[in-house]
Formats: structure tokens, C-alpha cells, sequence
């Protein structure tokens, strides 16, 4: 029996949705399987990292807080991607807008006033959008690939991340570790549910998401995103100005993800260490994809790859999985997804000698 | 006086240049073909831990070598599969693999983090590979002169051969190779899986030769430059050797002033250098118009036939 692929007519809308829950299913079941052969406890490892979390409740509030930041970013990727701008850098501006914002709370420290906060969230979109603003430039005036500068540059803010914190940002009572101050309580984002760590950037990431959703199905900008990324011919005649395009597309992300990384350091984190960079920029890049590239398919890819995150964490401490299985996980997520992307564009056809029948 | 510092500093360059130098080869002949294939990374890792880890349990080195080829390539097959076969995004898939090399690599070398190995030997006698001078040619790990063979090889092979003339053509323009009764996408496949085995050479370089052990996110961002010497050697081979040395220089400056004493500037900017080195490069590579005509026409294009 051979196997072909049929072009369809037009892409299936039905196995658009559909695959991208085939991809977490087959992720369980090969995980299982690749996990059991060398040698760990297969079946156990994938229940504690994609249904543990979800069935204990006390595990939700880490749920959205890991969620936040990966929607975030992954909602700005998405409008780069889709515009067929590769921003692989969400990383390094995550970091630069991080450590802007950081900025403002050592200038501020020691001051009160409602004002600081919002100044330290638009102090960490400018710097992530900023710093995404260098691969517009080089794109566009020097025709620059991208993936390859956004990427460098992210190897760049993680040195100018060490040399702050080993230098001129260190805590002067720190006891020479390299680390800056603890934010003080007006740097701090509040907690919105009470006796919880949902902080303030939870519902926000929901909020943008949402938003996004408006501006890229219902103005002018989202159409233009579309069209140049689908048909950049069509884009040029139709007097859409590419260059623009490229432009917007990576300040929109890197402004989220400097927004995600302000709001890490503001929350989880409450100061700025070392260890901040934790590849949020990166596993956002499959959140982007396995939500289809769609701000609410985000949200929801956002809370699956949070519960891998969780799930990871609990499958450690209870039967001693190593950490690196939860990068495993998501990266056969996007294996799989990939690889069923073939049903959205093809029709798989079981050619028989007997009958050729049409299998899909 | 100026050999006993300029030796070790040119060996230095060498073995910094030798692993970004077979993974861009490989990636050159995979571009060639016009298929792009960012997973460099992701290759090398699985190479560099597999090569090690077989190191470590046999105690024989070009047995890990071979085995991390056959690694490498084994998981450029996968993304040959998803993106020949079922035609995925190439850029998606390459990300994927970057991402899967990170995890499966620390994954399956967490045994052997904190271990060591036998280094390579030596293909020359004792006598000029630890000669205070000669060994500045003699003094090599044997994949430093398996790589500038290589060099040779690919060149010779993409200009002289009708190999290499088909493979051009696949790349080139892949709808007048498929009508003149080659198989793109057996061709493809062919040269990812080579560019994997170059990337499972260059990884176990790390781990094997260069420092020699194996720790997590071992190449740190080497994969990235390679496929950046690419773009800057305009996918010629030859060029692609000055190009690697011209890295490995820039990549080793941190090392150097650091045994010099020299702290005029933060160690962070040096450790810096290499990746700005490359963004810069780029910018002038990128802006003459002539660099983008250098490329393979159907780089980065997926490939399907209408039966």
C-alpha cells in the first residue's frame, strides 16, 4: 500500500484545530513510550507532567504565573511570524526589558508613588522594543537576515545582564553576590488573588492577548500583518510598504517580551539576578506555534506548555525525572505538530492496488 | 620570546575555528541543495554528548566520533523527514531541533557530567607534536586535518563533479532538476543527512578535543555562528576556511586577554565580541547587493512536486 499526499484545495480549517491537540496526545503517548525504553518510569512521568497539574488545584496559581510571560511573548512572536518575520531573539529582549525596567527601580529606590510601577512596565516594553529595533534596522537598511541577528543579540544581552550585575548594579549591602536590591513594595506587582503568587502580570497577559485579537482581525495593521507575510507580491502592489511591516512586526514583539520580562522581574523574581534569562523567548516560540499563531490559541498553547513546566517540576522532586525531560516534551510538541501540519495542507491518500480509496 | 606566545595563541585559534568550520561545511553543501537547516545546534549537541558518552565506555575515541556522526545525522534525518517528505516549514522545524538537541543532549549526558576522557591522540610522533615550535603544524588533534581534507573534498567535489553539478541544480532550480529526471528530494536528503554528520564531528570536537568533557549547552551558541560563516563566505568552501580562522580569532580574544592581564575592557564585552563580531559581519556581507545573489535560489523553499 503507498501513501500519498493530495494538495487540497484549501487548507482544512477543521484539521487546522485539530492537529495541534493530535500533537499533544502523540507527545504523551511517544513520551511515554521514549521514556519507559531508557529506562524511567514512562507512564508515570507523563501523568505527572500533563495531569498532575492540572488536577490538583493548588497547582493553578503556578500555572498562570508561568503562563503569563509565554503568552505574552508568544502573542509577539505570533505577529512577527505570521508577517514571515523570524524573531528568534524574544530571549534576549525579555532580558534588555527586564533590565530596563530594573533600571528605573534602582533610579527610584527609596522613593514611593503609585507612578513607579506603570514607569518601570514602559520602561521594560521600550527597552524590548528597543533592542528588537536593531534587527528592524539591520533587516531593512542592510538587509540583515534576522533569525541570525535576533539570535546573536540575545548571546549579547546575557553578557550585558553578567557585567550589570557584577558591576555597577550590585547590591552595595548584597554581601558581594551579583545581584541588585530587593524591589521595594511600590516595584512590586501586587497579588490579585489573595493568598496566592497570581500577581498583577497574570490577568494583564490575559488582557493583551485579547487585544491582540482585536488589532490583528480587525484593522488595517493585522491585514497588512497577513497579506505581506502570505503574499508579499500582492503586499507590495497593493501599496503596502514592507519595510514597515518588518518594523512593527519586531517592535510589537520585542515590546511583549520586554513587557513579559519586566514583569518576571517585578514578580516572581523581585529583584535582578543572574539566573533571570530561564528560555521563556525560546519555548514561546513553540507556544506561538502550537496556538496556530493565534493571540487565543496563545493563551491557550501559553497554559499547556505552563503545565509541561509545572508538570516537570513535580515529575523531579517525585520520581526523580531530570530537568531537561520537560525540554524533551516540548520540543516533540513541536515535532508533532509540525509534522501533522501535512493534514491541514494535504489530503493523505491510501493507494491500493486493489482500491484506491480516499482515506481522508 | 615571541614564539613561546605566539604558538599557543595560533594553536588556540585553531582549535577554536576547527569545530564552526565542519558544521559550516556541512551546512553549506545542506544550503547548496537549497534547503536551510537552523537545528546546527541542536546537531552538534547530540553529537558532542553522544561522541563523548561512547568515548567514555569504550576508551576509544574515533569509535565516538563515528558514532556521533551517525547521531547527527539520525536526527537530520528526522527533520529531512518532516521537512522533505511532509514538506514542513523549514525555519519551524530547524527551531524544533535546536530546541530537541538541548534537551535530549542534557537529557542523556547527565551521567556524564564531571567525567573525563582519554584525549585524542596524536597521528604524528612525539617529536614534532610536542616540538616547542613544530607543533604550530604538527601538534593538532587528528580532526583538524580530517576537517582541512574535508575542505578540500567539498570544494573539489561541488565544482568538479557531477555530483556536486546536480546537487547545484537541485538548488538552484529545483523544477528543471525534477524535470530532467533527478530526485530533489533524494538529493535533499543526502545532503542533510551529510550536513548532520559534519554537525556531529563538530560537536564531539567540544567534547572530545576542546575541553575535553561534556556539560550542558556544551557548544554555547557555536552552532549559530557557523551558520552565519555560511552567509559570510558567500557558500564557497575556500572562503569558508578563511572565514572559520577569522571566528576562531575573534572567538578566542576573551582567552587571550585574559592571560595577558589585560582589563582595559569588561570580560563580558569580550565574551560579547564574537557574537557582535558576527552581527557586524553580517551587516557588510548582507549590504552588498552581490551577497544576495550568491545564494542557492531555492534556499529555504520547500520542494512538492504536482503528480
Amino acid at each position: 500500500m503507498l501513501i500519498e499526499l493530495e494538495k487540497r484545495k484549501e487548507p482544512s480549517k477543521a484539521m487546522l484545530y485539530l492537529t495541534p491537540i493530535i500533537a499533544v496526545v502523540a507527545t504523551m503517548l511517544a513520551g511515554a513510550i521514549i521514556f519507559s525504553l531508557i529506562g524511567h518510569d514512562g507512564i508515570g512521568a507523563v501523568r505527572k507532567i500533563f495531569l498532575a497539574p492540572l488536577l490538583d488545584t493548588y497547582k493553578w496559581q503556578d500555572l498562570g504565573v508561568k503562563a503569563a510571560p509565554l503568552i505574552l511573548i508568544g502573542v509577539g512572536l505570533a505577529i512577527g511570524f505570521r508577517a514571515n518575520v523570524w524573531n528568534i531573539g524574544a530571549e534576549g529582549q525579555y532580558i534588555m526589558g527586564g533590565l530596563a525596567g530594573t533600571g528605573v527601580a534602582l533610579a527610584t529606590w527609596g522613593m514611593t508613588g503609585w507612578w513607579i510601577l506603570p514607569l518601570m512596565c514602559i520602561a521594560g516594553i521600550a527597552g524590548g522594543a528597543a533592542y528588537a529595533g536593531i534587527p528592524a534596522f539591520l533587516k531593512t537598511r542592510l538587509n540583515v537576515n534576522e533569525i541570525l541577528s535576533s539570535l546573536m543579540l540575545t548571546y549579547v544581552a546575557i553578557q550585558v545582564l553578567y557585567y550589570l550585575m557584577r558591576g555597577p548594579w550590585k547590591d552595595p549591602d548584597g554581601f558581594n553576590f551579583p545581584q541588585t536590591r530587593l524591589f521595594t513594595d511600590d516595584q512590586i506587582l501586587p497579588t490579585v488573588i489573595p493568598g496566592t503568587v497570581v500577581h498583577l502580570g497574570v490577568p494583564l497577559a490575559f488582557v493583551v492577548a485579547v487585544a491582540a485579537w482585536f488589532v490583528l482581525s480587525r484593522s488595517v495593521f493585522g491585514f497588512q500583518i497577513r497579506v505581506v507575510g502570505a503574499a508579499p507580491a500582492a503586499a507590495r502592489y497593493g501599496g503596502f510598504n514592507t519595510n514597515r511591516t518588518i518594523w512593527a512586526a519586531l517592535l510589537a514583539g520585542g515590546g511583549l517580551a520586554g513587557f513579559a520580562g519586566i514583569l518576571e522581574a517585578a514578580g516572581p523574581f523581585g529583584q535582578m539576578v543572574p539566573q533571570f534569562p530561564t528560555g521563556y523567548g525560546f519555548t514561546a516560540i513553540i507556544v506561538a506555534f502550537l496556538g496556530r499563531l493565534h493571540p487565543i490559541g496563545i493563551v491557550l498553547a501559553g497554559i499547556i506548555l505552563a503545565v509541561t513546566y509545572v508538570g516537570g517540576e513535580l515529575a523531579q522532586s517525585s520520581i526523580g525525572l531530570p530537568a531537561a525531560a520537560t525540554g524533551v516534551f516540548q520540543a516533540m510538541m513541536l515535532f508533532f505538530l509540525l509534522a501533522t501540519d501535512v493534514l491541514v495542507k494535504y489530503r493523505i491518500k491510501f493507494a491500493s492496488p486493489a482500491k484506491a480509496g480516499d482515506a481522508a | 620570546m615571541t614564539d613561546s606566545l605566539l604558538i599557543p595563541i595560533i594553536m588556540t585559534i585553531v582549535g577554536a575555528a576547527t569545530p564552526i568550520l565542519l558544521a559550516a561545511l556541512g551546512e553549506l553543501v545542506v544550503e547548496k541543495s537549497g534547503v536551510l537547516n537552523l537545528g546546527l545546534e541542536g546537531m552538534m549537541l547530540i553529537g558532542a554528548v553522544t561522541g563523548f558518552a561512547v568515548t567514555a565506555t569504550t576508551g576509544y575515541a574515533p569509535l565516538g566520533v563515528i558514532a556521533a556522526m551517525i547521531a547527527a545525522a539520525a536526527s537530520a534525518g528526522l527533520f529531512g523527514f518532516l521537512t522533505l517528505t511532509l514538506t514542513a516549514n523549514q525555519v519551524a522545524t530547524g527551531l524544533a531541533l535546536t530546541i530537541f538537541g538541548i534537551g535530549l543532549s542534557a537529557l542523556a549526558g547527565e551521567n556524564y557530567v564531571g567525567q573525563t576522557v582519554d584525549v585524542f591522540g596524536s597521528v604524528f610522533p612525539a617529536a614534532l607534536s610536542e616540538h616547542p615550535v613544530l607543533r604550530v603544524i604538527f601538534g593538532y588533534s587528528p580532526l583538524v586535518y580530517v576537517s582541512l581534507l574535508l575542505v578540500a573534498a567539498v570544494s573539489w567535489f561541488l565544482r568538479k563533479t557531477r555530483g556536486g553539478l546536480i546537487l547545484r541544480a537541485v538548488g538552484e532550480s529545483d523544477l528543471s532538476a525534477h524535470s530532467i529526471g533527478y530526485s530533489v528530494i533524494g538529493v535533499r536528503y543526502m545532503a542533510v543527512l551529510f550536513g548532520g554528520a559534519m554537525a556531529g564531528i563538530a560537536g564531539c570536537f567540544y567534547s572530545l578535543v576542546l575541553t575535553p568533557m561534556w556539560a550542558e549547552q556544551l557548544t554555547a551558541g557555536r552552532g549559530w555562528i557557523a551558520l552565519a560563516l555560511v552567509v559570510f563566505a558567500g557558500w564557497r568552501p575556500m572562503r569558508l576556511l578563511l572565514g572559520a580562522y577569522l571566528f576562531g580569532a575573534v572567538m578566542t580574544l576573551e582567552l587571550h586577554a585574559k592571560a595577558a592581564g589585560f582589563s582595559l575592557v569588561a570580560p563580558e564585552f569580550l565574551a560579547a565580541m564574537p557574537y557582535l563580531a558576527t552581527i557586524a559581519v553580517l551587516a557588510i556581507i548582507s549590504a552588498r547587493k552581490a551577497g544576495k545573489s550568491l545564494a542557492p535560489a531555492c534556499l529555504g523553499k520547500p520542494f512538492k512536486p504536482s503528480s
